[in-house]
């Protein structure tokens, strides 16, 4: 890999990075907290992981896709005009938001599209929360032929009705989950349930770093493209590693994606920016690594925005995608570790920083890495000129339009 | 040290030759007094055992109406403490063993024998965590070994046989068989398989071996327990539950209504 001196030469493969174990540990964090129901699928999935892994076959055939269908590689950019603005870092953003589907997540449901064919399974099902994950597994299922139902919380179905319908489009079945508070955690607790009864035809393709072991390892592997095609670019570039790498942070897919393959360079700062929502100090924000306690959520050992019982809280951002109120456990490692570090942005800060992105560079982030841009609005001024930060600019803002137009007191119809 | 209850409970049944009914109550539905209310009149028509099911915001292995009642006590401002003082009132007068059923967030947030501890000082004899297989059991295992509760693991109809073997011998006071492959709720038919996993778990264990999921008429308890030594029935009292509070009926008629179901549930297999 670090041979590559083109991007259009990377390949994508498992992320060295030492972790987790046999036993799905990272650090104290992850394991498997599910029910015994479910363990057969689990370590069925995950023999049949352990062994794709090692196939050069299957990351080929991976790769294939990811070029001809998913538009990979994706840029690595120089935004100019913003590190004049910001007047300190030189500020690059990895564009992830052009990849077909216009975020990250097609990198996942494609690799776990090809494991689910591997194993003989016709039909995969995904939890999702704005409907970008459901999208992305939509379009995998479609491009590979798979049965696919994904179940969303029935309040984000009434607030993302424009990706419901994109979904229902590509051949979907789109589930309401009525139960709880309705949205992304109880999407995923509705997936899991359908997954207990239909193991045995069904793959159920999880949409971040989360869930019981190897589902963590799994999408970070998958994820991981961005770092290391984010590695061959800076290189390119500036002829030397970045000094930070910010990324947003809900589960977490985006961000360890970026980060896995830097894990070892020491010399890189790695930043995940959660949602503060309405301000970390207020209760309304899912900032679970600033804010949370270690606990068990979703079959992981991680930390978790929960009260003195154990319940989970809820959560509130103006992105729905980073409105989770547990985070992957290689995050939750990588904290306690001190290996990367994590901070809050709050809604007003992401705001502005979309608009801030949109003006000077002609990009329109989606909220989601919006956070990350805020972030960097912050830091990037109290650094030297020489430093170098990359931005995962994990999607595009077309899906927010109306949201940010309401929350920038507009009214586009 | 005297004699865990499941254990004595179970030795007396097999004396005598009867089989285990076990309600499972949905703890604070619709309130902790009916829940104090509900053990009393359930422990007074005989049933060895009683299962209380400790609301979670999140429980992956349950269906819509066990799910439901969580949902409805958990918003009513339930907490784990007032449970506990609640057990531990009604525990003197009470024949049957108390079996918590809870998940491994609530057990974690304490600290797993803090929690065991407080679980057996309020009065109950077991635990079972629902959301901890065999791999993450060993501290649980522990902590209620220490605390002199039993630990109760479940075996699933998708559970391998060498890790049935496996989890029969860390399992204490009695082993948990999954009926169906899916989550709690009644089921019209119960699968055809379940005496066989039943004479599988025989051929490993000694310990008494109670069938849940899925059962809720008085034929599926007796025909569970013409293979197993229990029947497990939440969803089918639960749902009672439900449609007593909302018919809107007192705690008393509400607790009326639930030990008559049960009652009949209990004539199948309590011996004479």
């Amino acid at each position: 890999m670090a041979s590559s001196s083109s991007v259009f030469e990377v390949e994508s493969g498992p992320a060295d990075a030492g972790v987790p174990d046999a036993r799905g540990r990272f650090g104290a964090f992850g394991g498997q907290y599910v029910p015994e129901t479910l363990m057969a699928a689990v370590h069925r999935l995950d023999e049949a992981y352990i062994a794709a892994r090692q196939d050069r076959a299957f990351w080929r055939e991976l790769d294939h896709y990811l070029r001809t269908y998913a538009g990979r590689p994706s840029p690595l950019y120089f935004a100019a005009r913003l590190t004049e603005r910001l007047g300190g870092a030189k500020i690059y953003l990895k564009r992830e938001d052009l990849n077909h589907t216009g975020a990250h997540k097609i990198n996942n449901t494609l690799g776990q599209a090809l494991l689910t064919r591997r194993m003989g399974k016709k039909r995969i099902i995904a939890e999702t929360g704005a409907g970008q994950h459901g999208v992305a597994t939509a379009t995998a299922a479609a491009c590979f032929g798979l049965e696919c139902v994904v179940y969303m919380g029935a309040e984000d179905v009434r607030r993302q009705k424009l990706n419901v319908f994109r979904m229902e489009l590509l051949g979907t079945h789109v589930v309401p989950v009525e139960t709880g508070q309705k949205t992304l955690k109880d999407a995923i607790n509705e997936a899991m349930r359908d997954w207990m009864a239909t193991s045995d035809n069904t793959h159920y393709v999880i949409g971040s770093v989360m869930g019981p072991h190897p589902f963590p390892m799994i999408v970070r592997d998958f994820q991981s493209i961005i770092g290391r095609e984010t590695r061959v670019q800076v290189l390119a570039a500036e002829g030397r590693l970045p000094d930070y790498l910010v990324a947003c942070v809900g589960g977490g897919s985006n961000a360890a994606g970026m980060f896995a393959p830097f894990a070892n360079d020491h010399s890189v700062r790695m930043i995940g920016v959660e949602a503060g929502g309405e301000g970390v100090g207020t209760g309304l924000h899912a900032a679970t690594l600033a804010a949370g306690l270690p606990g068990v959520l979703h079959g992981m050992f991680t930390y978790v925005l929960q009260d003195e019982d154990g319940q989970t809280l809820p959560v509130h951002s103006c992105s729905a995608g980073l409105d989770y109120p547990g985070v992957g456990p290689e995050h939750a490692f990588w904290k306690d570790s001190g290996r990367a570090e994590y901070h809050a942005a709050d809604d007003g800060e992401a705001l502005r920083a979309f608009t801030l992105l949109s003006e000077t560079e002609g990009i329109i982030p989606a909220l989601e890495p919006a956070h990350a841009v805020a972030h960097v609005v912050k830091l990037a001024p109290t650094l030297p000129k020489d430093r170098i930060i990359v931005i995962n600019l994990s999607g595009r803002g077309d899906k927010d339009v109306v949201e940010a137009a309401r929350l920038l007191g507009r009214h586009i119809g | 040290m005297t004699q865990n209850r499941i254990d004595a409970n179970f030795q007396a049944l097999q004396a005598r030759g009867g089989k285990a009914l076990v309600p499972y109550v949905t703890a604070g539905y619709p309130d902790l007094a009916t829940t104090g209310l509900l053990l009393r009149r359930l422990d007074a028509l005989g049933v060895p055992l009683i299962e209380i099911g400790i609301p979670f915001s999140d429980s992956i292995a349950d269906g819509p109406v066990i799910q439901g009642s969580f949902h409805r006590v958990l918003a009513g401002g339930f907490r784990v403490a007032d449970l506990f003082a609640t057990v531990r009132a009604a525990r003197p007068g009470l024949s049957a063993a108390l079996v918590a059923m809870v998940s491994m967030s609530l057990v974690r947030r304490p600290g797993v024998s803090e929690f065991a501890q407080r679980c057996a000082e309020s009065g109950f004899d077991g635990l079972i965590v629902p959301d901890i297989p065999l791999e993450e059991s060993p501290e649980v295992l522990d902590a209620a070994h220490k605390a002199g509760l039993r630990c109760i693991m479940l075996v699933a109809p998708t559970t391998p046989d060498a890790r049935r073997e496996q989890i029969a011998r860390a399992s204490e006071g009695f082993v948990y068989q999954v009926a169906v492959r899916g989550i709690t709720g009644e089921r019209d038919a119960l699968p055809d398989d379940i005496a066989e996993f039943v004479r599988a778990l025989r051929a490993v264990s000694r310990l008494p071996v109670c069938v849940g999921f899925g059962i809720g008429t008085p034929q599926q308890v007796r025909a569970v327990c013409d293979v197993a030594d229990g029947a497990i029935v939440g969803t089918a009292v639960v749902r009672r539950i439900s449609e007593a509070i909302d018919a809107g009926h007192s705690p008393d008629a509400i607790a009326e209504s639930v030990t008559q179901f049960v009652d009949e549930l209990w004539k199948e297999v309590a011996a004479a």
